[in-house]
């Protein structure tokens, strides 16, 4: 029986091994170093060339490499002088003259001056510069309004505009507007994505592919020094994953942790961040065809809706109810006056009765995820049974996001009656000029996919873009509101409040109502 | 032998080509294009457009799929839209993280499994043999993704032994004993299910084996009972077994995509996964048919082993 022998050797010594193993693993496992943060991701970047990118998971690293001519200024969504120092707007409204800040340099070494900003905004528009085909430049349309950018003198740049648009100034703040280094445009070409070279106070240090994005201090920046040595971007696309390396030490900060995770952090040893920002959840109502081309029975749904209890229940607290189409984080043109709608079953069923519209079928779109969807099927299951408890029987259909992008982008008409979406904007235009305008109609190339018409609120949008005065414009968008939320084109149901959690060991990180992740200021010990 | 390999390397050859032309109609088909994907909310019909020309999408299919095999066929995989860089860089890196880990996982699995076999074929209805069985059924029924969620809390979580994901420490690591901790985890959960599946086939194939009379006689003329078992039955029992492995391997593979993304190991599996929902039509189908190629190889590999084992089998 030599077999049972030889057994158990071997089984001793697999125990023996897998001992040492262990107790060798046991100090290797180290914290991060101090001076190093470590960012939890959610995703690998695509470039980062800020004027090729798209999604915010890109944007976080990119605001830290590059700067615009304006920024927002921290803690709201207004705009501040960046790299411009300051400007000058044509009485028209239709140029702008930028004075720039003097002595920057990329961090390439070659200076950013107004051939440079000339440099960045032709290589995105004009299809004919060299350099276009380092994109695709899929935000460009973002300055499409610009019609060209003349170098005035060396630190001096107008742009004239084919007519007048008063988000300009905030969209160079966005990051399509972040100035690349010419040099290291025409060095790299199509690569220059992999070998970013900006303003920032970080300097790009090395890409490994499907690991970390490394970025350093910037040593020769002009403005206050980072306060961290190096910063990590490591991508954890697994959010239990992500969750599990906060836990035990592997990153020192991570972005969007789901909610029914945040109890975990409530203990010491961690810091929970949330911030409201410029995004609203809400469901497109098909107003040209079938229940919702009454008034009534589209209200009736933002009554029967118990917003609350989404925000609370199934978000975990982090959304709050949205009270009409322009979220709060627009403070300066956001129309304070205005309440949600009170969840309120009898007069939503009042309503219906009144429409005749009681017991009415529905088809409702429901996505699987997608960016800035939250917990979309829990969430259009919970509206699904509201709308039963008034007597409507909503049919849900799912689809995956960019199915469902396709689905819903050319228009309900003839397929559905509701359908989810949600948008996270920069500029208070961009959302309602874009989604409810009568202009905006799919056929038109918009994204008004519920064919909501109102000739005043048209009105009102086309002249807040125009209005270069900013309390012109807040008068402009608060009035929109009213009308819209009366109108009940869609149901406003959330904001989402952006969360982060950091580490004990980091400090002065604070998140941004832009959902944009400033790191210059956080320290690590 | 040679003739042999070279006549199963040639009939590869059709499989292949098929691939090629299912990978690129599925991706075809599904809805959902990449230029909705970049853009997101932004996609109207408008940009959609204008960027699918950029990327030259706006070609009819046939003269899509001509261009695509005839640059892969010059080496040129393209390039990726989601990531922007070439399609055959982020190939190859990928699947030699892959390789480190299901590689791992196929000795581990096959190492074990035979093991477990053997031992619980030599004592059957032994107490060994009863553990063996009852652990082996754990194995196969408890889902791998799972199984490597409940290691991590365990092992990185609560008792911080061993790194919870990745396959380098993410700053200052990168030596072989860094990647030895990283791929513990990974390399067991991944390795459950296979080697479960492999120590029953082990166990009754060598069971079957036992029952012969040149074992009986082995055992008569004294032979001692380690060289019966390893020598003699074994040996024999392994031309049932390898095809088994020849499958596990593929299945070590495939169940990689969910390890892959549990443990955030940087591999080919967890690229085809955000390739496919990011609509990256090349990365996808580069990605599928290296996979596919691979699959082929393998199994030539099995079966020629498998002539090598078994003269009975043709050549």
């Amino acid at each position: 029986m030599k077999l049972v022998k030889w057994t158990r050797r071997g089984v001793c010594a697999a125990v023996g091994a897998v001992m040492i193993a262990g107790s060798l693993a046991l100090p290797a496992v180290a914290q991060t170093p101090p001076g190093v943060l470590i960012v939890g991701q959610i995703a690998e970047p695509k470039s980062l060339d800020p004027a090729a990118v798209t999604a915010v998971n890109d944007f976080r690293i990119v605001v830290n490499l590059y700067e615009g001519l304006t920024r927002y200024r921290p803690g709201t969504l207004e705009v501040e002088p960046a790299l411009a120092e300051s400007w000058t707007i044509s009485d028209d409204g239709t140029e702008y003259t930028f004075k720039l800040r003097p002595g920057v340099k990329f961090h390439d070494g070659t200076n950013f001056d107004a051939e440079a900003v000339k440099f960045n905004f032709d290589r995105m528009l004009d299809e004919n510069h060299p350099h276009h085909d380092t994109g695709p430049f899929p935000l460009s349309f973002f300055f499409s309004a610009i019609e060209k950018t003349e170098v005035v003198d060396d630190q001096t740049v107008r742009f004239t505009l084919n007519a007048p648009y008063a988000p300009f100034l905030s969209n160079l703040a966005y990051p399509t507007g972040l100035m690349v280094s010419p040099a290291a445009v025409k060095e790299f070409g199509a690569d220059f994505g992999r070998h970013p070279s900006g303003t920032g106070p970080f300097t790009f240090a090395e890409w490994r592919s499907n690991e970390a994005v490394v970025v350093e201090r910037n040593a020769d920046y002009w403005g206050d020094m980072a306060g961290s040595d190096v910063v990590v971007f490591r991508p954890i696309t697994d959010a239990n994953t992500r969750v599990a390396e906060m836990l035990a030490g592997g990153i020192d900060l991570m972005v969007e942790v789901p909610p029914t995770s945040l109890s975990q952090f409530k203990g010491d040893g961690f810091e929970v961040a949330q911030q409201a920002g410029p995004h609203v959840w809400f469901l497109i109502l098909n107003a040209k065809e079938g229940p919702f081309s009454d008034v009534r029975v589209r209200q009736a749904a933002n009554y029967a809706i118990n917003k609350a209890a989404i925000v609370n229940d199934v978000l975990e607290g982090t959304a709050e109810v949205a009270a009409g189409p322009t979220p709060p984080a627009f403070a300066w043109a956001y129309n304070d006056e205005l309440e949600p709608y009170p969840y309120d079953p009898d007069k939503a069923r009042a309503l219906l009765a009144d429409a005749g519209a009681e017991g009415a079928e529905l088809t409702f779109y429901v996505t699987e995820g997608g960016s800035g969807m939250l917990d979309p099927i829990a969430m259009g299951t919970a509206i699904q049974a509201d709308l039963a408890a008034v007597g409507l029987k909503v049919n849900i259909e799912t689809y995956e996001w960019n199915t469902f992008l396709g689905e819903v982008n050319p228009g309900l008409e003839g397929k559905a009656d509701m359908a989810e979406m949600a948008w996270m904007t920069n500029d208070p235009d961009t959302l309602p000029y874009l989604a409810l305008r009568t202009e905006a109609w799919p056929d038109q190339g918009g994204f008004n996919s519920g064919y909501y018409s109102n000739p005043k609120v048209d009105e009102l949008l086309e002249s807040a873009r125009t209005a270069v005065d900013q309390d012109e414009r807040a008068r402009l968008y608060k009035e929109m509101q009213a009308i819209v939320q009366e109108e009940a084109p869609w149901v406003f149901v959330a904001n989402w409040k952006q969360n982060a959690v950091t580490s004990d060991r980091v400090q002065g990180f604070a998140l941004e109502p832009s959902f944009l992740l400033h790191l210059q200021g956080v320290t690590k010990d | 032998m040679a003739s042999y390999i070279l006549k199963r390397l040639l009939s590869a050859i059709p499989v292949l080509l098929g691939i090629t032309v299912i990978v690129f109609l599925i991706m075809a088909m599904i809805p959902g294009d990449p230029a909705t994907a970049i853009l997101g909310a932004y996609a109207t019909p408008e940009n959609v457009e204008k960027l699918n020309r950029s990327l030259g999408l706006d070609a009819p299919l046939v003269q899509r799929y001509l261009i695509w095999l005839g640059n892969m066929l010059t080496g040129d995989f393209g390039r990726s839209y989601s990531l922007n860089r070439p399609v055959l860089d982020e190939i190859t890196e990928r699947f030699s993280a892959t390789l480190i880990l299901a590689g791992v996982s196929f000795v581990l699995c096959s190492v074990m499994g035979i093991l477990a076999g053997v031992v619980s074929a030599a004592r059957q209805y032994g107490l060994a043999d009863k553990a063996i069985t009852f652990t082996v059924l754990i194995g196969i029924s408890v889902p791998s993704f799972f199984l490597g969620m409940m290691m991590i809390l365990l092992f990185a979580v609560r008792l911080k032994w061993l790194p919870v994901s990745g396959m380098y420490a993410i700053y200052g690591g990168g030596d072989l004993w860094d990647l030895l901790k990283h791929l513990v985890m990974p390399a067991l959960a991944l390795s459950a299910v296979a080697t479960g599946v492999i120590a029953r086939l082990s166990r009754s194939a060598m069971l079957e084996v036992l029952r012969q009379d040149y074992i009986r006689t082995a055992r008569a003329k004294g032979v001692p009972e380690r060289r019966v078992i390893m020598g003699h039955a074994l040996r024999s029992a392994m031309v049932s077994i390898i095809p088994v492995l020849g499958i596990q391997a593929g299945f070590v593979l495939s169940g990689s995509v969910f390890i892959e993304i549990v443990f955030q190991w940087p591999g080919v599996g967890r690229m085809l996964v955000n390739a496919i929902l990011k609509r990256d039509l090349l990365l996808v189908q580069g990605g599928v048919v290296f996979v596919a190629a691979c699959y082929v190889l393998f199994n030539i590999m099995v079966d020629v082993a498998q002539s090598l084992l078994d003269p009975r089998i043709k050549t």
